[in-house]
């Protein structure tokens, strides 16, 4: 089964996973805003996402995914620089961070992607703003790279909003 | 440059992992044998682990171990430093729990008297 929807936020996207699969519904794999399930035992597997350092082929990222690999856990698919992983339930818990610390380390990693991404889309829009002089096609472009900051930006704060969330956490 | 001192306390991961690699092992040998000597209660995540292992290797705290070509997971293990870290480390707990000990027992002995 394929459906297809977008997420701005990866919590949000692990958690419709987890769901889905409490239902029998397990995610098998990714493309562009498109999502493929199985059908199974409901709650056979938990999901995690995750921000890789590298892209998948990178050797220190095969290294890690062989690492996941021994310890029970299944690469399910991969987009850009994110990573789909589950773990079967009766295996036990599946937490990818299991301290505070580690968890805020992967919430700065997101929003420093995400907060160069609205910048650099930025620097784009304003480029082609200057530009429009000498083609309306320009001003398309600045358009959508505006539309672009728009959407990042808040993304990139609601990480950085999580990020103090679990700074407070771990002050008691 | 800081020293050793500076780097206390550790995070109960990371003294974990370097009670861990006093003998070779592998990731996920680690993992199992933390929640082992933890007795299920530290259950370290593969992304935390992986991680930590990065940071450490950085610091020089532990090292990787030549394996031959065939074994494709790599191995660490502890170095100097690593240990000097520990025990430091070790003696800051040992004050902890002895003071511990000593205020919660006089506590006890009073009511109990």
């Amino acid at each position: 089964m394929k459906i297809r929807k977008v997420f701005l936020n990866f919590e949000k996207e692990e958690k419709w996973l987890n769901e889905m699969a409490a239902k029998g519904m397990h995610f098998i794999g990714y493309t562009f805003c498109t999502y493929y399930f199985e059908k199974g035992e409901p709650g056979e597997y938990n999901y995690r996402i995750q921000l890789l350092d590298q892209a998948p082929d990178h050797s220190e990222v095969q290294e890690y995914l062989e690492f996941m690999k021994d310890s029970g856990v299944e690469c399910v698919a991969t987009y850009v620089r994110w990573a789909y992983f589950r773990k079967k339930s009766e295996e036990g818990t599946f937490e990818i961070y299991s301290d505070i610390e580690s968890k805020i380390k992967h919430f700065k990693k997101i929003a420093w992607l995400m907060g160069s991404l609205a910048l650099l889309n930025v620097f784009i829009a304003l480029l082609n703003t200057m530009l429009s002089t000498i083609s309306t096609y320009n001003l398309y472009f600045s358009f959508i790279s505006w539309l672009t900051v728009l959407i990042l930006l808040p993304i990139t704060f609601g990480y950085i909003r999580r990020i103090k969330q679990l700074r407070r956490e771990q002050e008691f | 440059m800081g020293t050793n001192k500076d780097h206390i306390p550790l995070t109960e991961a990371i003294y974990y992992i370097l009670l861990a690699l006093h003998q070779p092992m592998h990731g996920y040998g680690i993992i199992q044998f933390v929640k082992e000597i933890s007795q299920g209660r530290v259950e370290l995540g593969p992304g935390t682990l992986y991680g930590a292992i990065k940071s450490l290797l950085e610091k020089g705290w532990i090292k990787p171990i030549n394996l031959s070509k065939e074994s494709r997971r790599k191995e660490y293990e502890i170095t100097e430093t690593g240990r000097e870290i520990v025990e430091l480390e070790l003696s800051r707990l040992t004050e902890l729990v002895t003071n511990g000990n000593k205020m919660i027992k006089e506590k006890r002995d009073d009511s109990e008297n």
